[in-house]
């Protein structure tokens, strides 16, 4: 018999600090229904790392867990200390898009190459929100934010492709307008090993939405479900076809030698040779 | 070869510090290549796997200290070493490990800076950034080795007083040391002492106050431990805004090494009561002083010396001492005057304080150059 899903027995009892209608209680939620879905009744076999950002939140402190809120961008790395001394914890790295691949990109990459086994979820609300909207890696061409208020002249960053070119196991982008397809995708990258990468587009009314003319954030859901295509369609569309869009889906499943299969080997090795 | 044997060595300074925190129970490090320190990393990644432990490369510093952080969270002893330009990067995490009160140790092999400078020359110009570096405030424990030996010796104590004291603990050599080899004595290894964390009972919570040093749970335990850098209470839950939390976490922290000098503060002393000419000194350049203080004796000069082997937190009161007694204390340093002024602002007055500097080409301070000071005494 399954027990029924409480987000409750996961949760600190305290306040939490979000705005209204951000996506990051969609976030939250679904993770916590995977969690629940796969048969922990609690976060003990997890331990998380975030940096810093609204998103980075998500589990410091509000998950009964183990987490470490690590300065901007460095999750990954502190989370590299954890998985190679404690290969048996299921590590997840929480973060946003500034933190995972603007002043964390080198990181994200370099995890990804040696095939790090953690799961990195990435909250994509395509600008830096917690310190009031400014232009991010990901924010898509022209749009105003605070930096850049005659609209912003850089390409964003495709993370999901990314993350499958440096080499990583899983791969899978989804928006807060997908919660099922987003639970089964974090059920399947809990289950897959090594590196292992979500992307959640979402929406921030307060720092994005109510900035770019949304009404409210219905219509910014409105937004995430009508623009996204599914990547095998998209992968069809002509680069002027798919500028505006938000291609979802698995980009990638696949095994590969993770680092601490591979690390481990080693020093059984070096022991082995030094007696 | 697994851990090292008691026997006599000729090793290389580098290596010394490597063997050093392997025998002090360092089972992970992580680093990026940075002249004088490669050796470390080098020696670490050949040696750390026969021991069971994990060396590996990252990034870059930012990443290797971060690496290094999550180790020290997961219940290893952690190490990372670099040289001026991998420090600086280092600086946010060293604060991070002060805040969150993370045991690791750093090892910063000075080259000539700022910047890249001169990579293969060295020099002491990190003695403030070592006190000051991070952001906020902040107390630092910096370890002083002048020889191969203490390369071995010290990082043993830094590894110590990082985990006595839950924090991040810099071992500051330089190229002169770090690279030289020298005959290197291991004692018994059942002589040596090495200090382990205190881990917390099962039913503790609160591992970031109450007491002055808290225990420290390792991730996976059931602790739920929440680790933070933003300002936090007992329980690692934020108080970003609150005046007291932050007033209280904040002057824990610094009081834990501040209310700790005696014990922390390491140094040697030579004939400090009654000398006229004192010297302070400390790292390579601390090599000159005994030529020095022997032929100035030998031209009837009384000469006595401190050589530190902690920097910081900086030890007034023997400083003090020497200054009650000596009219004048010269320091030389590989910089352009660091510790003379913290000399100064200690001998408050009582004695005359003169600067003996020379930086570039690695060059040292020559015990004839030091005979010099002593025999004119100015500036």
């Amino acid at each position: 018999m399954t027990e029924t899903f409480s987000i409750r027995k996961y949760l600190r009892d305290l306040k939490l600090p979000f705005c209204p209608g951000c996506g990051i209680f969609t976030v939250m939620n679904t993770f916590l229904r995977a969690v629940h879905e796969l048969g922990h009744k609690d976060l003990s076999k997890f331990v998380f790392c975030s940096g810093i950002g609204c998103s980075s939140w998500i589990p410091s402190p509000y998950f009964i867990a183990d987490s470490i809120h690590t300065p901007h961008g460095r999750s990954i790395p502190v989370a590299t200390g954890i998985k190679l001394l404690r290969p048996d914890l299921n590590t997840v790295v929480f973060g946003g898009d500034g933190d995972i691949v603007g002043i964390g990109l080198s990181h994200f990459i370099h995890a990804a190459r040696r095939n790090l086994d953690v799961l990195v979820i990435m909250v994509n609300n395509m600008v830096y929100g917690m310190t009031g909207g400014q232009v991010a890696p990901t924010t898509p061409f022209g749009t105003r934010t605070t930096t850049t208020p005659y609209g912003s002249f850089e390409q964003p960053l495709d993370v999901a492709r990314l993350a499958v070119t440096a080499g990583a196991c899983y791969s899978a982008r989804w928006t807060t307008a997908h919660p099922d397809e987003l639970k089964d995708s974090i059920k399947t990258a809990i289950k897959t090993q090594g590196f292992r990468f979500i992307e959640v587009v979402s929406q921030c009314p307060t720092a994005y939405g109510r900035r770019v003319g949304f009404k409210d954030v219905g219509e910014m859901l409105k937004w995430l479900k009508q623009d996204s295509v599914p990547i095998q369609q998209a992968e069809q569309m002509s680069e002027e076809e798919s500028a505006n869009k938000i291609a979802v889906g698995v980009f990638v499943q696949r095994k590969r030698l993770t680092l601490t299969e591979t690390i481990y080997k080693i020093i059984e090795e070096a022991q082995r040779s030094a007696k | 070869m697994k851990t090292v044997k008691q026997g006599t060595y000729f090793w290389q300074g580098n290596e010394a510090c490597a063997e050093g925190a392997i025998t002090a129970g360092c089972r992970f490090f992580a680093g990026y290549p940075i002249t004088p320190a490669s050796e470390i990393a080098e020696h670490m990644a050949k040696r750390l796997p026969q021991v069971g432990g994990i060396a590996t490369q990252m990034e870059d510093e930012m990443a290797s200290i971060g690496a290094v952080v999550g180790a020290s969270w997961a219940g290893a002893k952690a190490m990372t070493a670099t040289s001026g330009p991998g420090f600086s990067l280092m600086q946010e995490f060293i604060g991070y490990a002060f805040m969150t009160e993370t045991p690791c140790v750093i090892v910063d092999v000075q080259r000539a800076g700022p910047s890249t400078g001169q990579a293969t020359k060295s020099g002491q110009g990190d003695v403030m950034q070592s006190r000051w570096g991070t952001h906020g405030d902040y107390s630092a424990i910096v370890i002083s080795p002048n020889s191969v030996q203490e390369m071995f010796t010290l990082t043993i104590r830094a590894f110590n007083l990082a985990e006595k004291y839950r924090t991040p603990v810099i071992v500051l050599a330089d190229g002169t040391i770090a690279h030289m080899r020298e005959q290197t004595i291991v004692p018994p290894i059942e002589s040596i002492e090495t200090i382990n964390r205190r881990k917390p009972k099962t039913e503790e919570k609160a591992f970031f106050g109450l007491e002055e040093i808290p225990p420290m749970p390792t991730v996976g335990e059931g602790f739920n431990v929440a680790v933070t850098g933003s300002t936090h209470n007992e329980h690692g839950i934020r108080f970003t805004a609150d005046p007291t939390v932050h007033r209280r976490l904040v002057g824990r922290l610094n009081n834990k090494i501040k209310n700790h000098v005696d014990e922390i503060a390491d140094f040697e002393s030579y004939n400090i009561d009654e000398c006229q000419i004192g010297i302070v000194s400390y790292g390579c350049t601390s090599r000159a002083i005994h030529e020095a203080v022997e032929n100035a004796e030998k031209r009837g000069i009384k000469t006595g010396y401190i050589r530190l082997k902690t920097l910081w937190p900086f030890p007034e009161s023997i400083i003090k001492k020497l200054a009650e007694s000596a009219e004048k204390i010269i320091v030389p340093e590989m910089n352009l005057r660091q510790m003379f002024y913290e000399v100064e602002r200690t001998a408050n007055g009582l004695a005359k304080i003169i600067p003996l500097n020379k930086i570039g080409g690695g060059e040292l301070i020559t015990p004839e150059e030091l005979l010099v000071k002593v025999e004119d005494g100015e500036e």
